[in-house]
């Protein structure tokens, strides 16, 4: 039964599988150096917000390493700022939608019976509507503001959370220590949250770390849409709908931010996969 | 001597899904009626084969499945009719010791907490004296102070059932469940943990309901013993008792299929003929007909209650003046 889990049984084997593989190290890498790079905006990238116009459209050169706008602003600054709001959106709506996707799960595997039955159709039916219309209609509604953007996103996509841990509850809470927790006497929330939830992280970081990826993308749509974050706050998404309009001339100002984009979601991805093979003990070694 | 513990005509029945459709359920009777008591400080043993019920009695008595029917008294109180909250608090006195050693303790937790945990849920010692009386109960077990901030993967199976020992012992129980507690190790350590088992006893005055489907343990280890079959009790009597003087076909048949450890020993052979019923559908009459060599008209339709055999013998067999029969002499 502890085959399931190499994570707790062999700590030591998860990393070394982790290490093993190489798109895996790609994706941590490529991880470490966005968040370090949004950490240290301040310090490496000029000011953002600083409009030039005698400096309007420059191509990549020393001084600009990826060019300037049409208002003479840094695109690298801007990407650097940008990757602030794109990681803080990643974390803080992955980070709503798990724990709502955590609790709701939990309850439903854990107490099982109509409790269950209740909370699992009222996942379906959050399922069935199409959650990024759902988000724009949403979104329309309330101010387009950067935490309006987050919550919207967390609030929309916990269902698949949700269902991940409740399959884990349904399994862990015949295990023979819940039933012995039980047996000693220990109330729900302490076999909840003692005895089964740490051994139903794995499945979570997981899909925690795909999560990231996933809200980026969202935020990035909406921000292109115009609904999202907006200018002047820099953001992979409303520079990429700002570049378009000088596509033609300044290939710089789309492509970079798209990069951006595309780097960040494929290194979320990367990782997210290798950490989820790491676990996966029907993978040979 | 008391009853610490009174179980009077207890059933447990599974809804079995048969289809992918909804609605169509199958009842399958894992307890079916099970009485039985057992007095403060005795050990009776629980055998019988897979899925027979064995198990399940001992979760339904502890209240960790709820049971569908039934008294269980303990102590003179009824169980069943305690809220989950009393029970809690009530679950001091009674506790489980599992068959598995690798599922039962929980892989993210140090020894130190898994042992501490009973005794910070019904606050009975924390802080410096918390880990002075789980080191004493580590020492109970034969364990040393260096297992405290370990994790149960680092142990052997039976270190870990030796842990899975001292836990039920924190809370100082007065009746201890062991569910198959030795089947899952080698027969060197389950002769250890057998004899830790009964030190324990003596020392803390416990009761045990010993469950197992070997019967040479069952014979060292009880003072009684109850044979079940397809969720009933069919014999229910002394070991010793059992042993020499079987009443019921299938207590028979089981003792004749004991192994002799002496490989020059020849013997006839007799095993019992057919497979367990299902439990889902379970035979007409007495459930053991089918595979039973003294098995006559009656015992189709009519299911044998069961009864005193004489000084507190119980079988129930219609015919269970003629078992003997078939005994295999050891």
């Amino acid at each position: 039964m502890d085959s399931l889990m190499p994570s707790f049984k062999r700590p030591g084997l998860f990393m070394q599988r982790l290490k093993h593989n190489r798109m895996a190290l790609a994706g941590a890498a490529i991880v470490m150096v966005m968040c370090v790079l949004a950490l240290l905006a301040s310090v490496v990238g000029r000011d953002p917000g600083d409009i030039d116009v005698s400096r309007q459209l420059l191509a990549p050169c020393w001084e600009f390493p990826l060019g300037t706008d049409d208002l003479g602003r840094d695109v690298l600054a801007r990407i650097l700022y940008g990757a602030r709001i794109s990681l803080l959106v990643g974390f803080v709506a992955v980070g709503i939608s798990t724990a709502i996707g955590v609790v709701v799960g939990a309850l439903a595997g854990y107490y099982g019976g109509w409790v269950d039955s209740l909370i699992m159709r009222f996942v379906d039916i959050m399922l069935c509507f199409p959650s990024f219309f759902l988000i724009l209609a949403v979104v329309a509604f309330l101010e387009p503001s950067i935490w309006n953007i987050m919550i919207v996103i967390g609030l929309t996509s916990w269902m698949g959370v949700a269902r991940l841990v409740r399959a884990e509850f349904l399994s862990l809470r015949e295990r023979d220590y819940v039933q012995a927790a039980k047996a000693l006497g220990a109330g729900d929330g302490r076999v909840i949250f003692m005895h089964i939830l740490p051994n139903a992280l794995s499945p979570i970081l997981v899909s925690a770390t795909l999560g990231v990826a996933g809200a980026i993308l969202v935020e990035s749509a909406l921000s292109f849409l115009g609904i999202g974050v907006q200018p002047p706050t820099p953001s992979w998404g409303n520079m990429l709908i700002a570049g378009k309009q000088t596509l033609g001339t300044a290939w710089w100002l789309s492509v970079f931010p798209g990069l951006a984009i595309l780097l960040t979601v494929l290194g979320y991805n990367l990782l997210g996969e290798g950490i989820r093979d790491a676990l996966d003990p029907r993978l040979k070694e | 001597m008391t009853n610490l513990l009174d179980v009077r005509n207890l059933r447990k029945t599974f809804q079995v899904s048969t289809g992918a459709m909804a609605g169509s359920h199958l009842a399958l009777k894992a307890v079916d009626g099970v009485s039985f008591s057992l007095r403060a400080g005795e050990t009776l043993g629980l055998v019988g084969e897979s899925g027979c019920g064995k198990s399940t009695t001992g979760k339904t008595i502890l209240r960790l499945l709820e049971p569908d029917d039934g008294e269980i008294h303990f102590d003179g109180e009824d169980l069943v009719a305690l809220s989950p909250k009393q029970m809690r608090s009530r679950r001091r006195d009674m506790q489980m010791i599992f068959q598995d050693p690798y599922s039962s303790l929980n892989p993210r937790m140090q020894i130190a907490d898994i042992i501490g945990e009973p005794l910070i849920i019904h606050g009975l010692a924390k802080g410096r004296e918390l880990r002075q009386e789980v080191v004493r109960l580590l020492e109970t077990v034969g364990l040393g102070p260096a297992c405290l901030d370990r994790y149960p993967h680092e142990f052997s199976g039976g270190q870990r059932q030796r842990i899975g020992i001292a836990r039920a012992l924190a809370v100082k129980p007065r009746l201890i469940v062991a569910d198959e507690p030795v089947s899952a190790l080698d027969l060197s350590i389950q002769a250890q943990v057998v004899n830790l088992m009964q030190d324990i006893q003596q020392q803390f005055e416990l009761t045990y309901l010993f469950i197992a489907h070997d019967l040479s343990i069952i014979e060292h280890i009880s003072d009684r013993v109850a044979v079940m079959y397809l969720g009933r009790i069919v014999e229910l009597t002394l070991a010793d008792q059992l042993y020499k003087n079987p009443r019921h076909p299938y207590s028979e048949a089981l003792l004749n299929a004991v192994p002799i450890p002496d490989p020059h020993a020849r013997r006839q052979k007799r095993p019992l003929s057919g497979e367990i019923p299902s439990p889902l559908n379970p035979p007409s009459g007495c459930h053991f007909h089918p595979r039973c060599p003294y098995a006559r008209e009656l015992c189709q339709h009519q299911s044998p209650e069961l009864l005193d055999k004489g000084g507190g013998h119980l079988a129930a067999c219609h015919f269970s003046e003629e078992v003997g029969r078939y005994r295999i002499p050891r």
